[in-house]
């Protein structure tokens, strides 16, 4: 059987929800959302792929392993709190400059952005290794997961 | 001289990125092992250098993010966390080591070292911090990760063993966010030093004593104290003799910890009701565990029953409450870890030779292992108290304590515990080293009986703790007295805490 419903609705909604996610990533420091919810919803596209296409499929278009993932969220997340201790002040105290823009005031860029970019592939690379690792098995021909 | 905010944090930052390095460096060996092994000699060398800063600066507190006090998440160091997190950079830096000498190489490439350096950063952190919540969090990070290297192997005794770890530290868990949600809800507050301020005031010392209980079952789930003690001999032995050295000297350690600083700084009302229960715990705990080590005849199930009977020594000192007890506590704590690390890497090393944990099936090894004898015989006596070593300092000033607070049944229980430690030690040295070998043992012609290199640096380093700490025992217990000064008067660590309120 070919499940085209299911194939056609992953296949459209994965930029989608990608996307969703980003904004959620992006809004969430001052009003609802943020890198954890982000995340979130990133793995939930990848899984939606899973469901869809299996479990090789998901695991090519995360393209990177996902523990590495997780592993390269988390430093993100840590350096983001070293400028501050560079300054002399606590780790993970916020820094925030302005970017010049040219066709608008200037953008608010800080390090709790990236803290969040670092929350967002943290999440990200954990849930999609419990997704993968829960479905490992259920393929007769389980793919070499490399490290 | 680095500011303290830098201190305080840097154990848990240097573990954390390095593990998260070490995961995305290439699979191999080598950089993985290198890069734990600086870590952790980086971490020794920070709490080396938060030890000295709060021996001479008095309690270090920094408030991570630069939010005040009860609302940031505050980071503390007095001189139980400075010592506690020195001793865990040693702790890490010999199991590192032991690994890197006894693991296959494919083990080592694997997620290994990043495990045990999150376990390590996790252990820290519960020890640096001050809040309840991130206390409750670090010791997640530590369980997952202990988790993970329990089960690493994945043999059939490993994933039994982590079921029944990881259920019940579950448990415990829920018993622990229940009871942080509960203080929350009454006091409204989780920082420990603003909870050691507003608790008095709240006049409600019923609720509180029954707050206190959640957490007292929850960190005596952590810490394998008298009735919930399962879990621990029935996993421990079952992952190789590196992580159970690492779990051994940390995890239940983490619970006598938080059992310390909970019922110093915050549940000090009803103290004659928890003192009394903290010590029938203590007993108890001591008894069942040296009992049931005496009818063990795995090596390594012997040494986990004999973790918990060490464990009711350190909830007894608890439970006497004065600065005397809570200096032996200190002292003993120290101590202990070294004494059953030491044991347990000589097991692993013993096993390489014997290809086995079963004292049956061992014999011999003074004649063909000499230096592995004697490593194993000091620490032995250390632990069941034979002077010159560390142990018996350690333990003559808790039995002390204990005598001068006129509480003979601990004094006595501990003494007669003492002699069935030594019995057991005994034990194991007459199976494993003296007696001649069995006679039905599976000669295999071609088997390497050797050790391989550097298996022994780290049971030699330990050992040399042990002696050094029993000979020089003296400016560890004056160290210790002062700890105990800070736990048993805390208004220097919420001065520390909460210097920028008004």
């Amino acid at each position: 059987m070919n499940p085209v419903v299911m194939h056609t609705v992953a296949r459209m909604m994965a930029p989608v929800l990608l996307l969703v996610s980003l904004v959620l990533a992006v809004r969430g420091h001052d009003i609802p959302g943020g890198g954890f919810v982000g995340g979130l919803l990133a793995a939930a596209a990848f899984a939606l792929q899973m469901v869809a296409f299996g479990r090789s499929a998901a695991r090519r278009q995360l393209r990177v392993h996902p523990t590495r993932l997780a592993a390269a969220g988390l430093l993100v997340a840590l350096l983001s709190g070293v400028p501050a201790m560079l300054e002399g002040r606590s780790f993970l105290s916020s820094l925030w400059g302005q970017v010049p823009l040219p066709w608008s005031d200037g953008l608010k860029v800080g390090t709790p952005q990236l803290f969040d970019v670092g929350v967002y592939l943290a999440v990200l690379g954990t849930a999609m290794s419990f997704i993968l690792g829960m479905s490992r098995g259920e393929e007769t021909t389980a793919p070499e997961l490399g490290r | 001289m680095m500011p303290s905010s830098a201190l305080l944090s840097l154990p848990m930052i240097l573990c954390l990125g390095a593990a998260a390095a070490g995961q995305l460096t290439p699979s191999r060996a080598w950089p993985r092992r290198w890069l734990a092994l600086m870590t952790m000699v980086s971490v020794t060398a920070v709490g080396a250098l938060l030890l000295v800063t709060v021996r001479r600066n008095g309690i270090q507190a920094a408030q991570m993010g630069g939010w005040a006090a009860p609302f940031g998440i505050t980071l503390v160091a007095d001189l139980l966390s400075a010592l506690m997190v020195l001793v865990t950079g040693l702790m890490g830096l010999t199991v590192v080591s032991f690994s890197a000498a006894t693991l296959p190489a494919s083990r080592e490439a694997g997620a290994y070292y990043p495990l045990v350096l999150v376990l390590v950063g996790g252990v820290c952190g519960a020890f640096l911090t001050g809040d309840l919540f991130n206390l409750f969090v670090w010791i997640e990070v530590m369980l997952g990760a202990s988790f993970v290297l329990l089960a690493l192997e994945a043999r059939q005794e490993q994933l039994e063993a982590s079921i029944k770890y990881m259920s019940l530290s579950l448990i415990g868990s829920v018993v622990l966010l229940c009871a942080v949600g509960l203080l929350y809800g009454v006091a409204g507050t989780l920082n420990l030093a603003d909870l050691s301020v507003t608790v008095p005031g709240l006049g409600t010392p019923r609720l509180m004593t029954a707050v206190s209980m959640f957490f007292l079952v929850a960190f005596a789930l952590k810490a394998g104290a008298f009735p919930l003690f399962f879990w621990l001999p029935a996993s421990y032995h079952t992952p190789p003799a590196a992580v159970t050295t690492l779990f051994s000297a940390l995890l239940t350690k983490v619970g006598v910890y938080a059992l310390a600083r909970v019922f110093t700084l915050v549940f000090t009302q009803d103290a004659r009701f928890t003192s009394t229960l903290l010590l029938v715990m203590g007993g108890l705990t001591m008894v069942t565990g040296v009992l049931g080590a005496v009818a063990q005849y795995d090596v390594r199930r012997l040494l986990s029953f004999h973790i918990i009977s060490q464990i009711g020594y350190l909830i007894a000192a608890l439970g006497l409450m004065t600065r005397g007890a809570l200096a032996a506590l200190i002292a003993f704590l120290i101590h202990y870890i070294f004494a059953k690390s030491a044991l347990f890497l000589v097991s692993g090393a013993t096993a390489r030779v014997t290809r086995t944990y079963d004292l049956h099936q061992m014999g011999n090894l003074y004649r063909t292992q000499p230096l592995l004898a004697a490593l194993f015989f000091i620490p032995a006596l250390s632990l069941a108290g034979v002077p010159p070593f560390s142990g018996f300092f350690a333990k003559l000033a808790i039995i002390q304590a204990a005598l001068r607070t006129q509480h003979w049944v601990i004094a006595g229980t501990a003494v007669v515990v003492g002699l069935l430690t030594l019995f057991s030690m005994m034990k194991i040295w007459r199976e494993a080293f003296w007696k001649a070998p069995p006679e039905n043992q599976p000669q295999e012609p071609n088997r390497p009986l050797s050790l391989g290199d550097g298996v022994l640096g780290p049971c030699i380093a330990m050992t040399t703790f042990m002696v050094v700490l029993g000979v020089g025992a003296e400016p560890l217990l004056e160290l210790a007295d002062a700890a105990a000064g800070q736990l048993i008067d805390p208004t220097e660590y919420v001065r520390a805490v909460l210097r920028e309120r008004p």
